[in-house]
């Protein structure tokens, strides 16, 4: 009993190990790739237009009522101390150093992540990754290098977006529902912003590109089982994510608040 | 080109898949190898074409250990030997030339007119024509897998590895698709591997024909020395027997 406890137990680090060991060589080859020759520039506008352009819809929309939310809630209580112009200020912050990026992260995270390990998974299940290596082509190179440079790129632009976004919905709810007056409200949401706080959330986006792409990418790669596999993959790849990616922000808030004492 | 396989051995965890399998292939002949389902046949031919790396054993092609090369070396010996898939394996977001193409357009400094000329000529090799602006899922079973045979020709390949090349394909799409293995081994002199269990295709086809079994090669003859085969173990296969001394110990009929 014990004996067969401690196997279960051993056998699960292995995995994890194994895990961790799997992507991170394939983040290591995918960075080794992305320099060489040639470069697939119409690959990655593709992948640039699914990732990000196909994005903004549902960016928009988690953004703006997260806005109008945080807006609403603050509200309830710099009502009570008739400091409604502050609420300005905690939507642009939290917008931009948490709230952007994070959201964004894991919208993209449910929508792109979810696709790049289904079709990932089912080119393995179907041979086609296979066929591609047959073909003299690395399936790094030619299916991974394009999605990482989209995401790593996109990831950020859409965390901008978001950020923006969500300040609009702020808008909404303190000048057209709180009555702050419009150029007062745009004072107090730019006043505190400063270059750190842009500079942070998009540093999480970039990090959380890098975790979504190769969490993505490995499972898809290494799916086997049919499609019951890839399905399982698949939603191992999202919730596999999403840990990450809260995990993450947790240790880069940390690092920036005890080292740079920035938050 | 001839190849060599020596002693090769793979295991996929206690299941030894291969086992001290050596099997001498010769220049410009069909082989065709036969075996159950499951048997380790896939395995073999992956192993051929790199995709697969044994736990001992080598692979000799033309000389040069196969299994010992990576990178670079690899994939300058892939564009001489190209690999027919069971499911044929077209790239589902590339057009129908875009697939039979794909070595050119990546590989090489061919123009794009003469690569579709090329991707034309190979299409009407295998009896398609007007096919390459579809995407693969508007063809029928029988018509991906010509368009892997036309994929697989593209680069002017010196070895093909055809892996169940009847399945899943109706029998006279089958003949159809065996007549054509027959007449790219006259007409290209190329050397070919096929692994299937379907033994009209297998006489069809081959030059010789070898039985895997229990991860070692068992048997191995022209189609008539395996028509009148003694070996029990050959003749239950190739009759479809399902009493015999590869299902003794087996319930299958239960």
């Amino acid at each position: 009993m014990i004996r067969n406890n401690l196997i279960s137990i051993g056998e699960k680090c292995l995995d994890i190990v194994q895990y961790i060991g799997g992507t991170t060589m394939l983040f290591v080859k995918t960075l080794a790739w992305i320099p060489a020759p040639p470069i697939k520039r119409r690959q990655i506008l593709s992948q640039m237009k699914k990732i990000g352009v196909d994005s903004l819809p549902i960016v928009f929309l988690t953004a703006l009522f997260t806005g109008i939310v945080l807006a609403l809630q603050s509200a309830y209580q710099m009502q009570k101390l008739g400091a409604e112009m502050y609420i300005a200020s905690l939507v642009s912050l939290s917008m931009t150093r948490e709230l952007g990026p994070v959201l964004t992260a894991l919208v993209v995270a449910g929508r792109v992540g979810a696709s790049i390990t289904a079709e990932l998974g089912t080119m393995r299940v179907t041979e086609q990754i296979d066929a591609l290596e047959t073909l003299a082509t690395n399936p790094i190179k030619y299916l991974v290098v394009p999605r990482f440079i989209a995401l790593v790129i996109m990831l950020p632009v859409l965390t901008i977006y978001a950020d923006f976004i969500g300040i609009i919905g702020g808008y909404i709810v303190g000048v057209g529902r709180l009555g702050v007056s419009s150029s007062m409200y745009l004072r107090m949401t730019w006043e505190p912003l400063v270059y750190k706080d842009i500079f942070t959330g998009l540093l999480k986006a970039l990090v959380f590109a890098v975790i979504l792409c190769t969490v993505a990418c490995y499972e898809g790669m290494n799916a086997e089982g049919g499609a019951e596999g890839v399905g399982k993959s698949t939603t191992l790849s999202v919730v596999t994510s999403f840990i990450l990616i809260i995990m993450a922000d947790c240790f880069i808030t940390a690092l920036f608040y005890f080292a740079f004492q920035v938050g | 080109m001839n190849i060599e396989i020596i002693n090769l051995c793979k295991s996929f965890g206690d299941h030894k898949v291969l086992d001290n399998l050596s099997l001498d292939l010769k220049s410009g002949e069909t082989t065709v190898i036969i075996g159950r389902s499951g048997c380790g046949k896939s395995v073999l031919l992956k192993h051929i074409v790199g995709l697969m790396k044994p736990d001992s054993g080598q692979v000799i092609i033309d000389g040069v250990d196969i299994t010992k090369l990576s990178g670079k070396e690899l994939n300058k010996l892939r564009m001489r030997v190209s690999m027919l898939f069971q499911g044929a394996a077209l790239f589902d977001s590339l057009t129908i030339g875009e697939n039979v193409g794909f070595a050119l357009y990546e590989h090489s400094s061919i123009g794009k007119r003469q690569i579709a000329k090329r991707v034309k000529e190979c299409l009407e090799m295998v009896g398609l024509r007007d096919v390459e602006e579809l995407k693969p899922a508007a063809l029928s079973g029988g018509m991906k897998k010509r368009v892997g045979l036309a994929r697989a020709i593209c680069i002017n390949p010196a070895i093909i590895l055809y892996d169940e090349p009847t399945t899943g394909v109706d029998p006279i799409m089958g003949d159809a698709v065996n007549n054509l293995i027959r007449n790219l081994h006259d007409k290209l002199k190329v050397t070919s591997i096929a692994v299937t269990h379907d033994m009209v295709s297998a006489y069809k086809i081959a030059n010789r024909i070898a039985m895997l079994y229990d991860g070692k090669i068992i048997f191995t003859g022209t189609p008539g020395q395996v028509k009148n085969t003694k070996d029990p173990i050959v003749k239950q296969f190739i009759t479809g027997a399902s009493e015999g001394p590869i299902t003794n110990g087996e319930h299958i009929n239960h």
